[in-house]
C-alpha cells in the first residue's frame, strides 16, 4: 500500500499539481493583455493582485482557469435538469450512446472479419493487405460525407454517427483479433492435431481463448477512437446535440469555457470507458486463469 | 479443389446458364457476351473432367470477363448482364482461392502470388464499383463511379495540389516535426528521473486516449484561421504518443549490454547514443507511424472548425455541402495517397535503421 502510494500516486499527483500551476500562470499571462486594455479604457488604477483576480473571472477568456471550467461543469451538470438542452449530461448521453452503439457494431464486425481471415486463406491473402493499408488513410475525413449521404436517405440522428464509430473501430479490432487468433504456439496446435480435434474444436478451445487478451487490448484502442468518431460525426449536422455540437457552437460564439467543459467531459468519458474495459478485461482474464 | 470451391464453381456455371438463355436469341447483337458466357459455362465440365482447374484459367477468364463487361456497361446493359456479372465475380474469387490454396509451389511463385492477389482483389473492387454504379444508374450524390472520380481528379489537379500544400506540407508536416521532435527531446530529459517517468507516463497514456481533436476551436482562437492553428493541433496530438513510446523504449532493460558498456567506462551520452537509442528505435518508429496518420487526421478535422478557403478538410466540408461528391472523393484519394505514402516512407526508414530487429531479419525459407 505504501509502495503503491510512493510509486504511483505521489508522482502522478505532483505532475498534476505542476500542470495546474502552469495552467494558472498561463491563464494570467494570456488573458492579461485584454484585461489591461479594459482597465485603460475604463481608466481604473490597477495593481497586480487585481490583474490576477480579474483574469480568472473573464466571461470569454482566451484560456479559462481550471476553477472556471469546474464551476461551469458543476452548473451544467447538477444545476440544470437532465432533459434540458443546456445540460452537459444530456449532450454526453447523446455522444455516449452513439459511441457505444458504433463500438458494439465495430467489435462484432471486426471479430467476424478476423475469424474469416484466419479460417480462410484466400480472405487472408486478398483482404489483409487492404485492411492494413486502410489504417494509413485518414478515414475520419469521410465522416461528414457519410453523415450527409445518410441524411439524403432519411437516416439521421443516432445511426449515422454510430456508423462512423463502427467504421473507425472495426479496424483495430480486426487487426488485433487476427493477431490473437494466430497467437497459439505451434506445439499447442500440434497437440490438438494429435488429439484429432476438428477445426471447430481448435477454434473454440484453443484459438478463441488465446485471442482474448489481444481482443481486450484492441478494444481499448477502438473505444477511444469510436468516441472521436462520434464527436466528429456531430460536427457536420449543424450542431444539434452532443459534445461535438457543444464544441462547434462554442467555437462559433467564442464561448471558451463551454468548449473547455465539453473537452473535459469528453476526457472524462474516455477515461471512464477505458477504466471499465480495463476492469472487465482483468476480471475475464482472471477467471480464465491468466496472470496479470 | 475442395468441396467448397466445387460448389462455388457450379453456382458460377448455373448463373452463366441463366445469362445464356438471354443471349442465345440475341447472338448477333451480343456475340462477345455470348462467347464469354459459353466460356463461363465451361466450369461444370471442368469440374466433371478436372482439367484447367489450377486457378490460372479462372484468373485469366475473370480478367477477360471484366474487360468485356466494362465495355458493355456504358450502353444500356442487356438482360442477362447481371447474372453474368455475378458469375464472373465468383470466378475471380475462385481464382484467388485456388491460387492461395495451391500446394507444391516454388517459394518464388508464392511470393509473386502474395503480391498479385491483393492487387487483383483491389482491381476487382474498383471494377465492381464502376459496373454497379454505372449499370444501376446510381446517382452521383450517393456514390460517384471511379471513372468520374478520376476525371474530376485530373481536371482539378491544381486545386488538389494547393489543398495538399496547405493541409499536408504546411499544417500536418510542420506539426508532426515539431510534435515528434519536442516529445523526443522531453523524453530524453525526463528519462533520467524515475519520479518524472512514473508521473508522466500514466498521464501521457490518458491524454493519448482522449479526443484531442476537440482542442481545434481553441487553437483557432489562439493562432488564427491559417495553417498555424492546424499545426498546433497536430503538435498536441502527436506529442503524447511519441513521448510515451520513447520513454518506454528508453527503459528497455538489457542488463548484459548495460554491464558491458559500464566495463567500457562509457559516459551517459555514449551509452545513450550507442546502446539505448538504438534499442528504443522500434518503439520510436512505432510512434512515428501512429503519428503519421494522426497528423493528417488532426490537420483535416481542424479545418472543419474554420480555415482559409484552401485545404483538404475545408474542400471536403464545402463540396459535401454542394453535393459535389466526385470532388470529395478526389480529395479522399489525395488523403489516401498522402497517408499511405508517408506511412510507407517511415516504414522504409525503419527497415533501414532497425535492420537488426527480429521482425526485419530475413528468416530462412522453409
Amino acid at each position: 500500500m505504501i509502495n503503491y502510494f510512493k510509486n504511483r500516486f505521489l508522482p502522478i499527483l505532483s505532475i498534476v499539481i505542476i500542470i495546474f500551476a502552469i495552467w494558472y500562470i498561463f491563464t494570467i499571462y494570456l488573458n492579461s493583455s485584454i484585461q489591461i486594455d479594459t482597465y485603460e479604457r475604463q481608466k481604473i488604477d490597477w495593481e497586480f493582485s487585481d490583474l490576477v483576480k480579474d483574469t480568472m473571472s473573464q466571461k470569454k477568456p482566451l484560456l479559462p482557469a481550471p476553477h472556471q471550467i469546474v464551476s461551469e461543469m458543476y452548473k451544467t451538470i447538477f444545476m440544470i435538469k437532465i432533459t434540458s438542452k443546456k445540460s452537459l449530461i444530456f449532450h454526453s448521453y447523446i455522444t455516449l450512446s452513439s459511441t457505444l452503439l458504433g463500438f458494439a457494431f465495430g467489435t462484432i464486425l471486426g471479430i467476424i472479419l478476423a475469424i474469416s481471415i484466419v479460417e480462410n486463406k484466400a480472405m487472408d491473402a486478398s483482404l489483409m493487405p487492404w485492411i492494413i493499408a486502410s489504417q494509413t488513410i485518414p478515414i475520419l475525413a469521410i465522416a461528414p460525407m457519410i453523415i450527409i449521404i445518410l441524411n439524403a436517405f432519411g437516416l439521421s440522428g443516432l445511426l449515422p454517427k454510430a456508423l462512423i464509430s463502427t467504421y473507425l473501430s472495426f479496424f483495430p479490432i480486426a487487426v488485433g483479433m487476427v493477431k490473437g487468433l494466430r497467437s497459439p504456439e505451434i506445439s499447442y496446435l500440434d497437440l490438438m492435431y494429435t488429439y484429432n480435434s476438428s477445426r471447430l474444436n481448435v477454434f473454440w478451445k484453443l484459438r478463441l481463448p488465446s485471442s482474448v487478451p489481444y481482443l481486450f487490448a484492441s478494444m481499448k484502442v477502438a473505444i477511444a477512437i469510436s468516441l472521436v468518431g462520434a464527436i466528429v460525426g456531430e460536427l457536420p449536422t449543424g450542431a444539434v446535440a452532443g459534445l461535438g455540437a457543444r464544441l462547434l457552437t462554442g467555437s462559433y460564439f467564442g464561448l471558451t469555457i463551454q468548449i473547455w467543459s465539453a473537452l473535459v467531459m469528453a476526457a472524462i468519458l474516455a477515461g471512464t470507458l477505458i477504466f471499465i474495459l480495463n476492469f472487465i478485461s482483468r476480471m475475464t482474464l482472471k477467471s480464465m486463469g491468466g496472470q496479470e | 479443389m475442395n468441396k467448397f470451391q466445387k460448389t462455388q464453381q457450379a453456382i458460377a456455371s448455373m448463373l452463366a446458364l441463366l445469362a445464356l438463355q438471354n443471349f442465345i436469341f440475341n447472338v448477333f447483337n451480343y456475340p462477345v457476351l455470348f462467347c464469354i458466357t459459353l466460356l463461363a459455362l465451361l466450369g461444370v465440365i471442368r469440374i466433371l473432367y478436372d482439367f484447367f482447374n489450377n486457378g490460372m484459367f479462372d484468373f485469366l477468364f475473370s480478367i477477360l470477363g471484366m474487360t468485356i463487361l466494362i465495355i458493355h456497361v456504358y450502353d444500356s446493359p442487356p438482360n442477362g448482364f447481371w447474372p453474368l456479372l455475378i458469375s464472373i465475380w465468383l470466378y475471380g474469387w475462385l481464382a484467388i482461392e485456388k491460387i492461395t490454396y495451391q500446394k507444391n509451389v516454388s517459394p518464388f511463385f508464392r511470393k509473386i502470388f502474395l503480391m498479385v492477389v491483393p492487387i487483383f482483389f483491389g482491381i476487382w473492387i474498383l471494377f465492381a464499383w464502376e459496373v454497379i454504379t454505372i449499370g444501376l444508374n446510381i446517382p452521383m450524390v450517393i456514390l460517384p463511379s471511379p471513372s468520374l472520380i478520376f476525371i474530376q481528379f485530373v481536371a482539378s489537379l491544381e486545386t488538389l495540389w494547393a489543398d495538399f500544400i496547405q493541409t499536408f506540407v504546411k499544417a500536418a508536416l510542420t506539426g508532426y516535426l515539431i510534435g515528434c521532435g519536442s516529445a523526443f527531446l522531453v523524453a530524453i530529459l525526463i528519462d533520467k528521473s524515475l519520479f518524472l517517468r512514473r508521473g508522466l507516463l500514466p498521464i501521457g497514456n490518458f491524454i493519448s486516449a482522449i479526443p484531442i481533436v476537440g482542442i481545434a476551436p481553441i487553437m483557432i482562437m489562439w493562432f488564427g484561421f491559417d495553417w498555424h492553428s492546424k499545426a498546433a493541433v497536430v503538435v498536441i496530438m502527436t506529442f503524447f504518443p511519441m513521448l510515451v513510446n520513447t520513454v518506454t523504449g528508453l527503459s528497455v532493460n538489457n542488463s548484459i549490454d548495460r554491464d558491458l558498456l559500464k566495463t567500457y567506462a562509457s559516459s551517459y551520452i555514449q551509452s545513450l547514443i550507442k546502446m539505448r537509442l538504438p534499442a528504443a528505435a522500434p518503439f520510436i518508429f512505432n510512434a512515428l507511424k501512429i503519428n503519421s496518420t494522426l497528423a493528417l487526421i488532426g490537420a483535416i478535422i481542424a479545418e472543419f472548425f474554420g480555415s482559409p478557403t484552401v485545404g483538404l478538410g475545408f474542400r471536403i466540408s464545402v463540396e459535401v455541402g454542394r453535393l459535389n461528391l466526385d470532388m470529395v472523393w478526389a480529395e479522399i484519394v489525395v488523403a489516401a495517397i498522402v497517408g499511405s505514402a508517408s506511412y510507407g516512407v517511415i516504414s522504409f526508414i525503419e527497415k533501414k535503421v532497425t535492420f537488426w530487429h527480429p521482425s526485419n531479419r530475413k528468416t530462412l525459407e522453409k
